[in-house]
């Protein structure tokens, strides 16, 4: 299926440029530099250098053979984005937008995270390239995921606990946008996720396609062919739209999978394509939790990284074109996966990377032996492992 | 004519310029909101602007941002801003702005929204988050409910930019008078003054510029003024004011900052 890609910024009607008037001038520069380095050859060479040499690219595909015969039907292969420096695929986009803010002569750096892997990644990129880094975290997730704030210090990057709002991922992002509001001459505004105004989707995309290009590659050598499945997890949705954007013209069934928190019927969740409607959130129209008067939802998630009531815009168009599937995974399946993968292949997968290893398993039990699916694991659980134990000693207490 | 523009009109005829001021409905509550808006007309000001919350209000500072969470928890929604904008309409003539986000009116529809606003009493609306790029199907609404619609511009916008937006603008144009957001830094840098005067000149009359972000007392109200501008929006100092103040003295109070800073735009 060929699926007319729109230009002006926009994915159909997704996308776009929803902002302050302040910012446009910012964003129509770092558009043009955009436009300017990525065909540029140093550029890639340097990019290719950090990616390989430092990240550790590329990644292996890993034939999760355990995995597989416990579903009992196609094989399984993790992309083992988990492998990466800093330990989720996060790293391809902030060396990208960092190498690129260079060439920007940009020297402060402004981030939002949510699980704090962007954070880390972007506190990373900021150490070894030479930049200040700071990093707007919801108050809420600085103290469920104290580590990766520990973390981000450790690498130079100043972290402020949001307390507005939700003192989620929404609420880090807003205040970030304040921040490059106020500073917007000597700001680079280092968005971790294919959201927000354009050119911040498309780019943040062809950073993370690496991954898609990859599987393609490794897939030619394993299997001599494509998958017949891909599975992605989507929050924001950049380690999906990395891994569909490269395949979108093959023959390859696309899933990505959201967070379904407490079940969809709960409200308690984070499934934005499963459950939204459109809307306009951070410069950018997509689907939306939101309420009937255009509030929007407190989102739920035993994932931090998935808490987000907004999705990338180019989802949204997929969405609609029917060319992927978007369902979603209860926080129960997930920690399940979380210990199923743990246990079966000795990887600890982030909760965000176990909502699609839950995916995956279901629908490879209906797919003949001879097919394959390649999941991609974003990022390692080990952020995750104080998370589960509270999940599973609150529910076993439940039980009683 | 719309009431915005005949006020213009009217203060210009008296060497005026106008203050604009702002209030979030139902806070701290509804009742203090009412209490407000009789403040700001018998401090004399020109043109109110009410607030509706959104609860990601990422074009304002701390103060309108709290204001707006507790208006939503209170349970400010779109019957109750419609009610209190029917019951500000008993009580003044005033023109009556509108500021809110894109995503509120985007979920109702541009033209059922506006329409609906329009019929309670609001002349003109106010979204920072409404890109001239973006605005099409939100003019043609505006348009066929003449509805005014006032588009911001920033220090660093292009003057070519400037001259589309504001072909684009009824009522008036705001000018945002620094880089940041609402309720910012309390001293103006020349950057404002060069603003507003290079503004000015490539507007060429042809509709009133609008300067907020930041003016919270009379010198500041006048700084601008005496810069050019033809009105000023004062927003977050009434907030602050707002709440130091017993809901029993909110009118009184607010009634004499609100002659403070109307004396400012007074030129003759």
């Amino acid at each position: 299926m060929k699926l007319k890609y729109p230009k002006n910024g926009k994915f159909g009607e997704f996308g776009g440029r929803y902002i302050p008037e302040t910012l446009v001038p910012a964003v129509e520069e770092l558009e043009q530099a955009y436009i300017k380095y990525k065909d540029d050859v140093e550029f890639k060479k340097e990019l290719q250098y950090y990616l390989t040499q430092y990240a550790g690219r590329p990644t292996p595909l890993y034939l999760a053979k355990n995995l597989t015969k416990f579903a009992g039907g196609a094989k399984i292969y993790l992309k083992r984005e988990d492998l990466l420096h800093g330990g989720a695929h996060k790293i391809n986009n902030t060396l990208g937008q960092g190498l690129l803010a260079k060439r920007m002569k940009k020297k402060r750096i402004i981030a939002e995270t949510g699980a704090g892997q962007h954070g880390v990644a972007t506190a990373m990129a900021c150490a070894v390239l030479g930049m200040n880094g700071e990093v707007y975290m919801g108050y809420k997730d600085t103290q469920r995921q104290k580590l990766n704030v520990f973390r981000m210090n450790l690498l130079g990057s100043k972290v402020h606990p949001v307390k507005e709002g939700t003192q989620t991922l929404k609420d880090a992002i807003n205040e970030a946008i304040r921040d490059w509001i106020t500073n917007v001459k000597s700001t680079y505004y280092l968005l971790g996720s294919a959201v927000g105004p354009h050119p911040y989707p498309v780019m943040v995309r062809d950073f993370q396609s690496v991954i898609g290009n990859e599987i393609l590659a490794q897939m030619k050598k394993l299997e001599k062919k494509s998958p017949d499945s891909v599975v992605a997890c989507v929050g924001g949705g950049s380690n999906a739209i990395g891994t569909f954007y490269p395949l979108i013209d093959e023959d390859i069934k696309m899933f990505g999978v959201e967070a379904g928190g407490e079940g969809i019927k709960s409200g308690h969740h984070s499934a934005t394509l499963v459950g939204g409607s459109k809307g306009i959130l951070h410069g950018m129209l997509t689907y939306l939790l939101q309420d009937d008067e255009g509030q929007i939802s407190e989102t739920h998630s035993i994932s931090a990284g998935l808490d987000y009531p907004g999705v990338g815009p180019e989802h949204s168009y997929l969405k609609d074109a029917k060319r992927v599937k978007y369902d979603a995974v209860n926080d129960k399946e997930a920690v399940e996966a979380f210990l199923l993968l743990s246990k079966h292949e000795g990887i600890i997968p982030a909760l965000e990377s176990a909502h699609a290893i839950a995916y995956a398993v279901k629908i490879a039990r209906n797919m003949p032996k001879s097919e394959s699916i390649v999941v991609t694991l974003s990022g390692r659980g080990d952020k995750d492992v104080e998370e589960v134990g509270r999940y599973l000693s609150k529910n076993v207490k439940n039980k009683k | 004519m719309s009431r915005i523009k005949s006020k213009f009109q009217d203060l210009r005829s008296k060497h005026q310029k106008a203050l604009i001021a702002y209030v979030m409905a139902g806070f701290p509550s509804e009742r203090d909101t009412i209490s407000a808006i009789r403040g700001f007309v018998k401090g004399g000001a020109d043109i109110i602007e009410l607030g509706m919350p959104f609860s990601d209000p990422l074009a304002d500072g701390p103060v309108i941002q709290h204001a707006g969470f507790q208006a939503l928890q209170k349970g400010m929604n779109l019957d109750r801003f419609l009610l209190l904008v029917k019951k500000i309409r008993m009580e003044t003539d005033l023109p009556l702005i509108l500021m809110t986000y894109t995503n509120i009116l985007y979920r109702q529809g541009y033209d059922k929204f506006i329409y609906t606003v329009k019929k309670a009493g609001i002349d003109g609306l106010i979204l920072p988050d409404m890109s001239i790029d973006e605005s099409k199907d939100f003019l043609q609404a505006a348009k066929k409910n003449n509805m005014d619609v006032i588009f911001l511009i920033s220090p660093n916008t292009t003057p070519d930019r400037i001259k589309k937006i504001s072909d684009s603008s009824s009522g008036f144009l705001y000018l945002v008078s620094m880089f940041g957001t609402t309720g910012g830094q309390q001293q103006f840098q020349n950057y404002t003054t060069y603003a507003i005067k290079s503004t000015k000149k490539i507007l060429g009359g042809k509709i009133p510029l609008g300067v907020g972000f930041g003016v919270s007392n009379p010198d500041q109200a006048k700084f601008i003024i005496k810069s050019g501008a033809d009105a000023i929006i004062v927003g977050s100092a009434f907030l602050r004011l707002m709440e130091n103040t017993p809901s029993e003295k909110i009118e009184s109070k607010i009634g004499h900052f609100t002659s403070s800073l109307k004396k400012a735009t007074i030129t003759e």
